[in-house]
């Protein structure tokens, strides 16, 4: 346990990197800069590897106890943040999908209408914003719980008592991350095509429900639906790994702990814009 | 890990280089031979930042020397991993300031390593875990965090996380930091009691290892003492043997009037 963990978060180095002096000239900035990227991927890199070897390898060790925690994060990555979603849902109808429809009818395009909302809320904007919102909401907590369970000294306690520390805090987060993340997007995606089309209803537009479903899932094939799965699934993977690796894997002093939650969430967006430009290539391919 | 002999000793060190906890490759203590049998109760004394904690981290096996060896229960540490899980749960650890998880009740805490190491529901672990806290006097306060608790019990409730799992060797780092007078004396009864053997144990004797930098107040014949100074491990013996002592630490450390760290 504590040889996967030193093995992965030895960032001893990274920590004098970037205590260090900033350099005078600008090629030495960016150099230290590319190189601080290159070991934070590389950190990330191991972390996840680890990480997915242990849920595969205790996948049922202390099932009693790792399951009600994973249904815990699950209830605190999904449930608990429908209501927020179901105003996003409303705000997102009215913002985009309302507007676009009533733009379509108007120039006579409404054949269009199905593909544009698919491509708009089902493959970029539904995914994309949901995993904005739970990084901003849990993975900051995510940061901010580890961070302080490290400066305290409570994971040399579990590693004390024999429980991995992997296993026991990363695995339910991740877990609960990507089926949270999941799950609040097909709410998102249905929330938002509905409010849109009853925001466009109060406009007049002439377009009957039928006509504007059946538009809809005339522009959805089997891809579609793989693809978000993966996707989302993908997100909430990567944010979690992203937190979590923030928050537990280097030695943090109380006072570092905003510091690094800071920049996991910077770093948590840019993997979300990278995978989604991942996706976006696999939608051109195929 | 691999079994050296049948009837090992607890602990044994054989020129063990002890790194920092933060820091392996900085040698807080160096060419520590020590040898802890079974049922013997050692004293470490020590300043703060001499190495304590380093120390019974490396007895734990939980940091492995940077060089020389360092074996508990006959098997080297250097190859402590979790298919050496049975081993590695015979020994229990108290932090100083008992570090335990703020997300969870003081019964939660106590429960939690017998909940993942023999996958109980909190159902099936309650039983076994209301018996340790009766016998801890920790009962009134099971459904507190440790942050709503005052030092004393908190220390206490990191001694009942220890012991749930019946270990056969206790470390416990300053267990009398901060207390209270009348803890203590409760803490100082108890773990002797552990080492004679506690019924509640089943008359198991328990080798306990404890630091501190107040050594006066564990005074005991039946004890063994050590002294860590200046990066040096001394193996001192007995009370009377560490009074006749002429090291300059063991001086300074008699003359300690109490516990300061906390």
């Amino acid at each position: 346990m504590r040889g996967n963990l030193a093995k992965a978060f030895e960032l001893t180095n990274t920590q004098v990197f970037r205590r260090a002096a900033l350099p005078k000239s600008y090629t030495d900035l960016a150099g230290r800069k590319l190189f601080l990227a290159l070991l934070t991927v590389q950190g990330l890199g191991a972390f996840a590897l680890i990480t997915l070897g242990v849920i595969l390898k205790k996948f049922n060790l202390a099932s009693s106890l790792i399951q009600p925690r994973v249904r815990q994060e699950i209830s605190r990555a999904g449930v608990a943040m429908l209501p927020m979603f179901f105003f996003i849902a409303l705000a997102l109808g009215f913002v985009v999908v309302s507007q676009t429809v009533a733009a379509l009818t108007k120039l006579g395009q409404s054949d269009y209408l199905g593909s544009t909302m698919v491509i708009v809320i089902v493959r970029e904007l539904g995914p994309l914003l949901t995993a904005v919102l739970v990084l901003a909401r849990v993975g900051t907590a995510n940061v901010i719980e580890l961070g302080t369970a490290r400066a305290l000294g409570e994971v040399e306690a579990l590693e004390a008592l024999g429980i991995d520390p992997v296993h026991y805090l990363i695995v339910p987060r991740v877990i609960g991350m990507a089926l949270g993340i999941f799950s609040l997007t097909v709410y998102l995606i249905i929330g938002t095509l509905v409010s849109g089309y009853l925001f466009a209803f109060l406009q007049d537009v002439p377009l009957t429900p039928g006509d504007y479903f059946k538009q809809i899932a005339g522009a959805l094939n089997w891809l579609d639906f793989a693809l978000l799965a993966l996707k989302t699934v993908t997100f909430g993977f990567f944010i979690a790994i992203v937190t979590c690796y923030h928050g537990l894997a280097q030695p943090l002093r109380l006072e570092e702990v905003s510091r690094v939650a800071v920049r996991a969430v910077t770093q948590g967006v840019i993997v979300c814009v990278l995978v989604d430009a991942i996706f976006i290539m696999l939608y051109l391919v195929t | 890990m691999s079994k050296t002999n049948s009837n090992p000793a607890v602990i044994e060190m054989c020129n063990a280089r002890i790194g920092a906890l933060h820091d392996a490759t900085l040698a807080v203590v160096e060419n520590v031979n020590w040898t802890v049998q079974p049922g013997e109760f050692w004293v470490v004394a020590g300043q703060q930042h001499s190495g304590r904690t380093d120390l019974l981290m490396h007895a734990a096996g939980l940091m492995t020397p940077a060089s020389g060896t360092c074996q508990v229960f006959g098997c080297d540490t250097r190859g402590f991993d979790e298919s050496q899980i049975a081993e590695r749960l015979r020994v229990g650890f108290v932090f100083a300031g008992g570090k335990l998880f703020n997300q969870l009740t003081i019964a939660e805490n106590i429960a939690l390593p017998l909940r993942y190491q023999k996958n109980l529901t909190a159902a099936e672990a309650a039983r076994a875990v209301e018996v340790l806290m009766e016998l801890l006097e920790l009962t009134p306060f099971a459904a507190n965090t440790p942050g709503n608790l005052a030092t004393n019990w908190r220390q206490r409730a990191a001694l009942a996380r220890a012991l749930v799992l019946k270990p056969d060797l206790l470390l416990l780092d300053t267990p009398l930091a901060g207390l209270g007078t009348r803890h203590r004396q409760w803490w100082l009864k108890f773990l002797e009691q552990l080492r004679t053997g506690h019924e509640f144990f089943g008359g198991l004797r328990m080798t306990v290892v404890v630091t501190t930098d107040d050594v006066r107040a564990w005074q005991h014949p039946q004890r063994q003492y050590a002294v860590l100074h200046e990066q040096t491990f001394s193996v001192l013996g007995s009370w009377s043997e560490l009074e006749s002592a002429h090291h300059q630490a063991v001086k300074e450390l008699l003359a300690e009037p109490v516990e300061t760290n906390l």
